[in-house]
Parts: C-alpha cells; structure tokens; sequence
C-alpha cells in the first residue's frame, strides 16, 4: 500500500473540515477525487503535503508504511509526495531552473545519490520541456513570476517529471487550462503512470478524466467520502451533479 | 507556523564566524582625546603642517558640536575620552616593502577571513590596500597601477607623496565641520586609502580595500579619497569583517569622491562587522559619512553597498549632482537581524542641469532588529529637467522585528521628475511551504527568497563580491522565516 489514510480529521482555526477520511492509494493506480466547493478537497491535498496551519484532530496516514503526518514538509517531499498546487506561487528574483535543481539535487542527497551538476541537469530540464511544449524562455525566469495561470499549471506538471514522484496529488491543475493545455498537461500526468508510483487528481471536472482514465473516483463531500466507484461514477456525477448524493448522506 | 517560527530562531542565533583575535602586540596611544592626542597622531605620522592645522581645527569645531540624536538608533552613550584614537601592529622601524615582510601572523589572520591575499586577489586581478588596525600593512598591484598612471595607495603614504593632492581635495566634499562624527573623523583620523586616476585613464582592474578593527578598544577613523579626473573610470570594492568583542567599538569612517567631466566611479560596499550577540550585546557602532560630488559634466558617481554587519549602522551613502547631466546611483541591501539597529539610505542632491538618480534599496529585518530607510531627494532651483526614480522595498522575517521608510523630498524646480514607489512584505509562508514541499529546507528556501529579493543590487556588485554577498547573506540570515 502506498497511501493509507486512516479516520483522518482534520481543523483549521477550531473549524473541522475534515470528519474521518478513509483512502487507499496502490502504486499503479490513479485515484480522482471530486466533490463540491468547500468539501475539503484542497484541505486534505494540504495536509498530506504538510502545512501546519492545519490541526489534525484524529486519524492517521500511512505513506509506504511510515507516518506521513510524523515527517516534516520537506522530508515528505524527498520521500517521494508531490503537490501539484492549486496557486503556485510567484517567487520574484528566484530562477525557475535554480529552484528545481535545488529541489532534485534535496532529493537525491536525502537518497544517497549525487547531485547532478548544471549540464546535466539543464540536458535534463530541457528534455521535460519539450515534452510540455514550454519555450526556452522559462529558464530565464523567476518562478512563477509572471507566469498565466496556464502557465503556473503546466509548470507544475514539469517540475513533477523532473522530480518523479511516487505519489503526486494534483490539486485542480486543470483548472483554468483550455483544451489544448489540457491535453499537455494530461500528457504529463499519464507520462508519469507507472507501476511504482500513483497519481490523485483533485478535480471539478470529469473532462480532465476524458484524458488521464482514473481507476478510482471518490466523492468528497462535507468532510467525509460519501461514495466511491470506478470511473463511471465521474461520468454519473456530470450528468446528475452532487445533489443526490449529498441528499443520500443526509438521510 | 508557530512550531517552525521557534526553531527558526534558534537557527538565527548563528554565531559570528570571523570571531577572533590575533596576538599581535599593538603600539597604542593611551585612551583619551585632547589636543595633545591630535598633534600626537599626527607627529607619529609625519605629517605636514598643513594637515595638523586641518586636523586641529576639526577638533575644535568637534567640541563644539552635539552627538546627533535624529536616527532611529538607540545606544549607550559613548564614552570619548574612553577610546584609544592610535594603534598600529608593531612593525620593523620601516613599513614592509612586501608580503614577504608582512607578520606571518597578519596574513594568517587575513587567511582565516578568507582572503587569501597573494593568490585569490591576484587571480581575481584585484589589488589589495589591506588596513589592519590602522596602518596598511600590503599593498600589491602597484607596478600595473603606476604603468596607468594610477595612484592607488595608503592616505598616510599620499600624504608623504603628493600632499598637493591632500591639500586640494581633502575636505572638499565632506567639509570637516560636515557633521559630529565627520569632525571626529578629521580630527583623528589614522589611515585608509586613496585613489587617483589621471585624465582620460580607465583604471585596469578593480580596487579593493579590507578593514579590520582588531585591537580592543581602538576606535578606527578610515579617511578614503579618490579622484576621478576628465574621462577617467574607477571601481572600487571595500569589504571588512571584525573579531568578537564584548566592548562596543567606534567606527566613523570618512569617504570622498571627486569625479570630474566625463569621469565615473563605482564604490561597493560588504560591510560584515561584527553585529554583537543574540542578546544585542557588542558589535561595532557604525556612523560613516560617505558623499561623492559629481563635480564635473556627465560624470557618474555609483554607490553598491551590502550592509549585514554592525550592532548599529548610520550611513547615508550620497551624491552631490553638481555637473550638468551627471548622475547618482544608490543600490543598497541592508540586513539586520537579532538586535541590530540600521538607519540608512542616500542623498541624491540636483544642482546641475539634467541631473539624474536611481535609489533601489533592499531592507531585510529579523529577529528584534530595526531597520530603517532614510532618504533624500533635494531638486534645486537650476537643476532644469532633473529625475529621480526612488524604490524602496523591505521584507519582514518574523513578528519581532521592524521596518521604516522615511523618504524626505525637496523640489524646488517645476521641471523635476521624482518618482517614489514603497512596498513591505513578510517571507510567505506560501512561498516558503512551496519550497518546503519541494523538498528544499527551511534555510535554503529563505537564502533563495531573500536572494531573490535582492536581486536588482547583487547585480550592481562586481562579480567577486556578488559571490561574497551572497555568501555573507545567507550566514547573517541563516534559517529566518516568519
């Protein structure tokens, strides 16, 4: 099992969010959780990535066997957990290619391996940009620094093939794409598919799943997962909305 | 973040690297000032009637004037009576005439502040004026300088060689009676460097200049000059670190430039004196006067400076725009952390016509520190067409801590433009947890951000001391987020 969350509950500011949150993520697999605005989608994205501006009130989180909640941010990151960020942020000054091969070169060092040096790691990078289809100049810039928001997603998409996760939580990077940056970034995600690693997409839109075929679909909703399926259940939920399902949980 | 905030300020309490002292038996005059004291230094010096006039009259001029009490700095009073105004390594009775001759002690003192002087500064093609205490002790380069005419040596040693110089510029742009600490300065001043680049000379590689305030109790009163003369170029690096003390340590250093028609001068600064503890004991007090005249037509004065050391820093490094379509640069990135206290900024004054200046200033605060911008922008009644472009951004790490901008302006001239833009932020914690979940950690996501911050300055800096800076930042930083 690569992800096992366990009875998870989780408040922000006094507020619970999360009310016992169940999953189970085996490499190989994709997994997309929908629900509606405000259920806890982005929350939990954010817990398992280490923010500490969340309490965890109850439950636990497995990742290859260790405690994911035990480990700061940054040594989950070098475990292999990637957040694909809803708002990646802009870092003015800081160049997008320096952050990246600080983030790899983090990576390797917590594995034993050495770091790559800056041809290398420049061969490399431009390989992953291509198959992004970003120009040349992105190296010259600040992170995220100007960057439309199309842009900032698919960014967020190379930085996840250079640093090769076992396990990415895509938190709504198909927002705001159109349809030709959609099937980029699909590009991307089904590129990292593999029988060692998995990928959970957080998403409103069963049009993203059109793409990268999920194994999974969960509904997260009101802080619980009120129903999961295969990928039917997508299709199901853009033809029904959540209404049904929500109603169900009440009575 | 709670939680992170804590043990990022124990990563803050970093202790100060270059905190040591070398045994060397200093030759000092006993603490106290007076006439007496004045004409003392000035006899050990050799100095010409002249300068000990000038020096005299400083002095008095010193007592009649009042500590100024305007800056957002708060110390003990300074005892100036408690202060010894001459020390000097003791030396053979004639100065080195090489390193070969230089205390092997001195060298290794330079050595662990990693400045290798025979090598790392002749690779880098930089000559080096080092000022330990108070005397240079080693001046290298001299033949390629001389072949281009140019004069790159002590004060003491110019004012033995070309006095005309001394006497024609010393003064001319920070008059003695300028201020207290500048009054004090010309009183007593002991060494420190000057330059000068015949007409027409572009200067064949960059100059630099160490400090160091080494025995206890001295007070170090640098006097630097450099002229650039018709069509002449300069750059000019000054760096300095100091070992720990428990003592305050007085420094109030005088720096002139002259640059006339067409010249210009490039003056950066990495100023890494010791700040004092993590309990705001020690460190050196800092009141420097640092004004360059753009005298001259189209000249160009620049000033790049990196301030992360001190316990308190008063330093207004300015330009004086006297030549019609001359121009003044300020580029500064000022740190300051635990319990520093820094208040500085530049004055950019407009005499001339079509004058024009840039002001970027970078201030990062953490810990308890105060960090103040103070600027000037003065647009007098002949400078038709004057501009000035003003940028002032800090950056907060922590709650603790203070940021303060006091941009003073003066227009007297419809035609003048003066563009002023301010901005104040906290290190994100969005930026730092999108580092984090990288899997950089916490300190090198900070240097990365408050690199990055400081970009625009860095990239003023020569090479050799854009590395420096950087390296300087990260120790003074080291682990502050908020």
């Amino acid at each position: 099992m690569l992800l096992k969350i366990s009875d998870l509950h989780v408040s922000v500011g006094g507020r619970q969010i999360l009310k016992g949150i169940n999953l189970e993520v085996r490499a190989g697999e994709v997994h997309a959780i929908m629900g509606p605005n405000g259920s806890g989608k982005s929350t939990l994205a954010q817990v398992l990535a280490g923010r500490e501006d969340y309490e965890v009130t109850g439950g636990s989180v497995s990742f290859e066997g260790r405690d994911l909640l035990a480990l700061p941010a940054e040594e989950r990151a070098r475990a292999g957990f990637f957040l694909g960020f809803q708002y990646p942020v802009e870092i003015p000054g800081v160049n997008n290619v320096y952050l990246l091969k600080a983030a790899l070169n983090a990576k390797r060092k917590a594995a034993g391996l050495a770091e790559v040096d800056a041809y290398e790691f420049l061969a490399l990078i431009r390989q992953k940009m291509k198959f992004m289809q970003m120009s040349e100049a992105f190296l010259s810039r600040g992170v995220n620094e100007g960057f439309s928001g199309g842009e900032k997603k698919r960014n967020e998409i190379l930085q996840m093939l250079v640093l090769e996760p076992k396990l990415a939580i895509l938190d709504e990077t198909d927002s705001g794409l159109d349809i030709d940056a959609l099937k980029i970034v699909s590009k991307g995600v089904n590129s990292l598919r593999d029988p060692a690693r998995a990928v959970v997409l957080v998403t409103h839109y069963q049009r993203l799943l059109d793409y990268v075929a999920p194994d999974q679909v969960h509904v997260l909703a009101g802080g619980r997962i009120l129903k999961s399926g295969d990928k039917s259940l997508a299709l199901e939920l853009e033809q029904r909305g959540y209404d049904w399902l929500l109603e169900s949980a009440v009575a | 973040m709670s939680g992170k905030s804590q043990d990022v300020e124990a990563l803050l309490g970093q202790k100060y690297r270059h905190g040591f002292v070398t045994d060397i038996e200093s030759d000092s005059l006993p603490p106290g000032l007076d006439e007496g004291v004045v004409a003392a230094i000035s006899r050990i010096k050799g100095e010409p009637q002249f300068l000990l006039d000038w020096r005299l009259k400083s002095y008095r001029h010193w007592l009649t004037m009042q500590e100024p009490t305007w800056a957002r700095v708060h110390y003990k009073p300074i005892d100036y009576q408690d202060i010894s105004y001459y020390s000097a390594p003791k030396a053979p009775a004639n100065a080195p005439k090489s390193l070969d001759e230089v205390d092997p002690k001195l060298l290794a003192t330079y050595a662990k502040l990693g400045i290798p002087l025979h090598e790392r500064a002749r690779l880098a093609g930089v000559a080096v004026d080092a000022v330990f205490d108070s005397v240079s002790v080693a001046t290298t380069f001299k033949d390629k300088l001389s072949k281009a005419g140019v004069i790159f040596c002590s004060f003491s040693d110019a004012v033995r060689n070309h006095p005309e110089l001394i006497e024609r510029y010393l003064g001319s742009v920070v008059p003695a009676a300028d201020n207290y600490f500048a009054a004090l300065n010309s009183a007593v001043f002991s060494d420190g460097s000057f330059v000068y680049v015949p007409p027409g000379v572009r200067c064949p590689m960059e100059l630099s200049t160490y400090f160091r305030i080494n025995a206890a109790k001295t007070g170090q009163f640098e006097r630097t000059l450099i002229i650039a003369a018709e069509a002449a170029q300069v750059s000019y690096l000054e760096g300095c670190t100091a070992p720990m003390r428990d003592e305050n340590q007085l420094h109030a250093a005088v720096v002139e430039l002259v640059a006339l028609d067409d010249a210009q001068i490039k003056y950066s600064t990495v100023q890494n004196w010791y700040p004092g503890d993590e309990n705001g004991l020690g460190g050196i007090y800092n009141f420097v006067t640092k004004r360059g005249e753009c005298r001259g037509r189209n000249s160009k004065i620049s000033w790049t400076q990196v301030e992360t050391g001190s316990a308190i820093t008063w330093k207004y490094p300015s330009c004086v725009l006297k030549g019609d379509g001359s121009v003044g640069e300020f580029y500064s990135v000022a740190v300051a952390n635990n319990y520093q206290q820094a208040d500085t900024g530049t004055k950019m004054i407009h005499i001339g016509r079509n004058t024009r200046s840039t002001i970027v200033s970078k201030g990062i605060s953490a810990g308890h520190a105060e960090n103040t911008y103070r600027g000037l922008v003065k647009v007098l009644p002949g400078a038709d067409g004057a501009r000035n472009f003003t940028q002032c951004d800090s950056l907060l790490m922590g709650s603790k801590c203070a940021a303060h901008t006091f941009p003073y302006m003066e227009v007297r001239n419809p035609s003048a433009t003066v563009e002023h833009e301010a901005s104040t932020s906290k290190i994100g914690e969005d930026q730092l947890f999108y580092c984090l979940q990288r899997g950089i950690s916490a300190e090198d996501a900070v240097n990365m951000i408050v690199s990055g911050f400081c970009k625009v300055v860095f990239k003023e800096l020569p090479m050799e001391f854009a590395v420096e800076a950087q390296n300087l930042l990260s120790v003074s930083l080291e682990g502050a987020v908020g």
